[in-house]
């Protein structure tokens, strides 16, 4: 048995300890926003927070997240839409959406660090991959909510 | 986000119990405890607080179509677009109802021209109805009454009725036998940048996608496919997978085994620890060579079927002032959905089959299924979830419809969900097909090109995926096109077909045969130099006035500033062709570094569609088109060794980075009077754009691709 902490929930998981995080978001907790893509951490569709970086949950063994904080993209808004959300929908970022998900979270975690970043930071950030060809306007999107304050995360109940 | 739209988001979830299936859903169930919806006509239901809901029977993958139909439907319906939504129309009702809702296929950028006329028609064919009903409930001429926004409206008696109100009325009424539609550019709702239907949840992270699906009791399965294409299974020892952790069931097919477990993780353990034997058949010797080897062989066929004849090439070439000669060739290509090929099936006891995919077609999904399951098609139907990706991958094969429900045969009552590894994705794909062109120009002493005379070998995706639309001759326009209807006024012109086909599996990859683009437009582009003339000026010279192409070559060039001094180490290319039924036109700026890194830095393109039904969705495929077809000049190739496919990964089959993205400006100039798509277009110019470029900063005529075969660091 792990004990995984989950947007802010304690689940008690009975799986391998070697099972990617991402399966056990998947199949046992219910939590398909993180995607599978390649399996070998290099796309990002499976991107989540560990501890407030942003990690490839695909790569992570469940063990190794056990006692650590994970945010998915179903708890990134604290129960509302994240402002990154909210630009991601105003600025109509995602084609397929297939990889938008792990894009948003790795985006999230570059502005608790970098508030305003520049296209440079942006790009070394998110090397997520995205096959429909969305990256000027996640850019865009990026710049639109930067340099706002974090209050404004969960401010917009949705 | 609207406030209907979001409404029908929560509810629809909240009645999904979790599973957010909200396509599968009945109209009823959701209308809660309200009166039910009423369905006007097979497109458009109205429920009785004016919410509309238009059914949309192509898919959605990202290209905006499930919207922009919506906003065609909408405009002539004239409704409140705030309270307007879409839902998938059920594939299982489509062939019940003798095919109400036309095509389902979703290729060839064809989802909204294709459609446009008879969506159109059911809008309006609805408000003359609502119109109908509110004027008999009135008793007055309906010619007195009026609609707009969702109300009829009678001028003298000042009374007004909402759509909802008169709805169920309405559906009683005898549709009428003929309508006006709007001229478009009265058009209110359709031709606006109106935000994308899917996207808040897509956004959110909600279950649309077919890998999502979750279902009661649900098991997962993992395949291995005979990596030789052709092979066959030969044996298998399961005896240590079956003891794994989970593992339900190993299941052996002709060409596959898959693993059923209770995760798909389990699976993919227990199908990594099967000993499986394959037999590969006549291909296993198959290489990217022997395959070039057979392409060029086909080449220097004498007898080849000819797909146009114009003029006398033969005599033109020999009477030339100077022969130009060259030879092209490009390799096969994955489509690289981000979400894996996936289906999840579900045999019921009742004899009844659900089917949950990701499908370019819900149709031929359902076809595949019924037909593997022994079930005739009215006892089967295939849930249409948002496809993550497509790109052609997903509609002629239904490769992965047929393994799913092989599986779940495996384990009847019980519903699973099969999901590729993206190293099957990667090795058992429908290429975009290699192929070589040689191409011959005759031109006189100005350089003017007067004879062209191509040869092209190509493998057939028409003989692999619909063989009854071969010509008579046998020829396939997906591996002629942009030679055989080549725009420019050359007086001679032949192009030779030599179908050689091979044992890797083709498909439509976007834009099929925009490999041909390539080579035109970069062989004109030789020409030209060869001429001492301007790339722009030598085609406008070829192109007739009021040509379409020349159109929209003006206009790419004038936005570029074509001829205008550009900042050191920045340097152009250009190209224009016509396809889907657009016309596009592309300017590259590119700089190539010492080291040989080419920098693609801004792309100019415009396209003339026509019309433009959301000009936001419109740009949003340009810079996919751009991206799309950036991977495949810069890095992308699928390689064939010992007759299988040697990449297995994004680390061999790379997708550019953010960092790669160049700025794109799409010219959107539609001209009117047809309907053009918007899916492909824009790949056709871009790789011979950037090609040309890349001669213009280098010197270096780039032939073949990806450009990791090509130097191009100045030594």
């Amino acid at each position: 048995m792990l004990t995984l902490n989950v947007n802010g929930k304690l689940h008690q998981v009975d799986v391998e300890p070697d099972m990617p995080l991402l399966w056990v978001l998947r199949d046992h907790l219910g939590l398909p926003g993180t995607k599978y893509g390649c399996g070998v951490g290099v796309c990002g569709s499976c991107t989540v927070q560990v501890d407030g970086a942003a990690v490839r949950s695909c790569a992570m063994p469940a063990s190794a997240a056990a006692g650590r904080k994970v945010v998915t993209i179903e708890g990134l808004g604290k129960g509302g839409v994240h402002r990154l959300q909210q630009a991601w929908i105003e600025h109509e970022v995602p084609q397929c959406g297939y990889c938008q998900t792990g894009m948003i979270m790795s985006a999230a975690a570059l502005l608790e660090k970098k508030p305003d970043p520049t296209d440079a930071e942006i790009d070394q950030a998110l090397s997520n991959l995205c096959r429909c060809g969305s990256y000027s306007r996640v850019r865009e999107a990026i710049h639109a909510v930067a340099g706002q304050p974090p209050s404004a995360d969960a401010a917009k109940k949705g | 986000m609207k406030i209907g739209r979001r409404e029908f988001l929560k509810a629809s979830v909240a009645l999904g119990g979790g599973l957010a299936l909200e396509f599968s859903f009945p109209l009823a169930a959701r209308a809660g405890a309200g009166l039910p919806p009423v369905e006007v006509n097979a497109w458009v239901v109205i429920h009785p607080d004016d919410r509309v809901v238009v059914r949309i029977a192509r898919s959605e993958m990202g290209q905006g179509t499930y919207t922009a139909l919506a906003q065609l439907v909408a405009e002539e319906l004239d409704c409140d677009w705030a309270r307007v939504s879409s839902e998938f129309a059920s594939p299982n009702e489509h062939i019940r109802r003798k095919r109400i809702w036309g095509s389902m296929s979703t290729g060839g950028s064809q989802g909204v021209r294709s459609s446009q006329d008879y969506v159109r028609r059911a809008g309006a064919a609805a408000r003359v109805m609502l119109i109908n009903a509110a004027a008999a409930r009135w008793k007055v001429p309906a010619a007195e009454c009026a609609a707009e926004r969702g109300v009829i409206s009678h001028g003298p008696s000042r009374r007004r009725l909402r759509y909802g109100e008169v709805a169920a009325e309405a559906a009683k009424l005898e549709p009428p036998k003929d309508v006006v539609l709007r001229d478009p550019k009265d058009w209110k709702i359709a031709g606006k940048p109106m935000h994308r239907f899917d996207i808040p949840d897509k956004v959110m992270g909600k279950p649309v996608f077919a890998v999502d699906v979750v279902l009661p009791g649900m098991l997962h399965a993992s395949l291995a496919q005979c990596p030789v294409f052709g092979g066959r299974l030969k044996s298998v020892d399961a005896a240590t997978a079956e003891k794994m952790r989970g593992v339900k069931k190993v299941v052996r097919e002709a060409d596959f085994v898959a693993v059923i477990a209770d995760s798909w993780w389990r699976a993919d353990q227990a199908l990594k620890a099967l000993k499986i034997e394959w037999d590969a058949g006549a291909n296993g010797g198959a290489s990217t060579a022997s395959i070039m080897a057979m392409l060029r062989d086909g080449l220097a066929d004498p007898k080849l079927p000819q797909a146009r004849k114009l003029g006398d090439a033969g005599a033109a070439l020999a009477a030339a002032a100077k022969v130009i000669e060259a030879e092209y060739s490009s390799p096969y290509l994955n489509h690289a959905t981000m979400e894996p090929q996936t289906c999840t099936a579900w045999l019921k006891p009742e004899g009844f089959l659900e089917v949950w995919t990701a499908t370019q077609n819900g149709e031929a999904s359902l076809a595949a299924a019924a037909e593997t399951a022994g079930l005739p098609p009215e006892k089967v139907e295939v849930h249409k979830m948002m496809l993550g990706g497509g790109f052609g991958r997903r509609g002629g094969p239904q490769d992965f419809v047929r393994q799913g429900v092989m599986i779940a045969k495996a384990m009847p009552g019980t519903p699973v969900k099969m999901m590729w590894s993206r190293a099957e994705d990667m090795q058992h794909g429908f290429y975009r097909p290699a192929s070589v062109v040689r191409m011959k120009a005759g031109v006189d002493a100005a350089g003017n090109l007067v004879a062209l005379q191509t040869r092209i070998a190509c493998p057939s995706i028409l003989k692999v995926l619909m063989p009854d639309a071969l010509n008579k001759e046998g020829i396939d326009f997906s591996a002629v096109r942009t030679f055989s209807d080549m725009p420019y006024t050359v007086p001679h012109q032949q192009v030779d077909y030599a179908m050689r086909n091979g044992h890797v599996p083709v498909g439509f990859w976007r834009a099929p045969g925009q490999q041909n683009a390539f080579y035109r437009e970069c062989f004109i582009d030789e020409l030209a130099i060869a001429a001492g003339r301007d790339p722009l000026e030598y085609r406008l010279a070829m192109l007739k006035p009021g040509d379409k192409n020349r159109l929209v070559l003006e206009a790419a060039a004038k936005a570029a500033g074509w001829g205008t001094p550009l900042p050191a180490g920045v340097h152009r290319g250009l190209a224009v062709a016509d396809g889907f039924g657009s016309f596009a036109a592309m300017v590259a700026e590119v700089s190539v570094s010492a080291r040989g890194e080419v920098k693609v830095r801004r792309i100019v393109v415009a396209i003339d569609s026509g019309y433009v039904v959301n000009p936001d969705t419109c740009r949003a495929q340009a810079e996919s088109n751009v991206v799309f077809g950036l991977g495949s000049i810069l890095y992308q190739e699928n390689t064939v060794k010992d007759g299988r496919i040697t990449e297995s990964n994004f680390h061999d089959f790379r997708l550019p980075q953010m960092s790669e993205m160049p700025r794109v400006e799409t010219l959107l100039v539609p001209s009117g009077g047809f309907w053009g798509g918007h899916g492909e277009p824009a790949i056709l110019p871009l790789t011979p754009a950037v090609c040309n470029a890349i001669f213009a900063a280098t010197g270096k005529r780039i032939r073949s691709l990806p450009l990791t075969h090509h130097d191009l660091s100045r030594a």
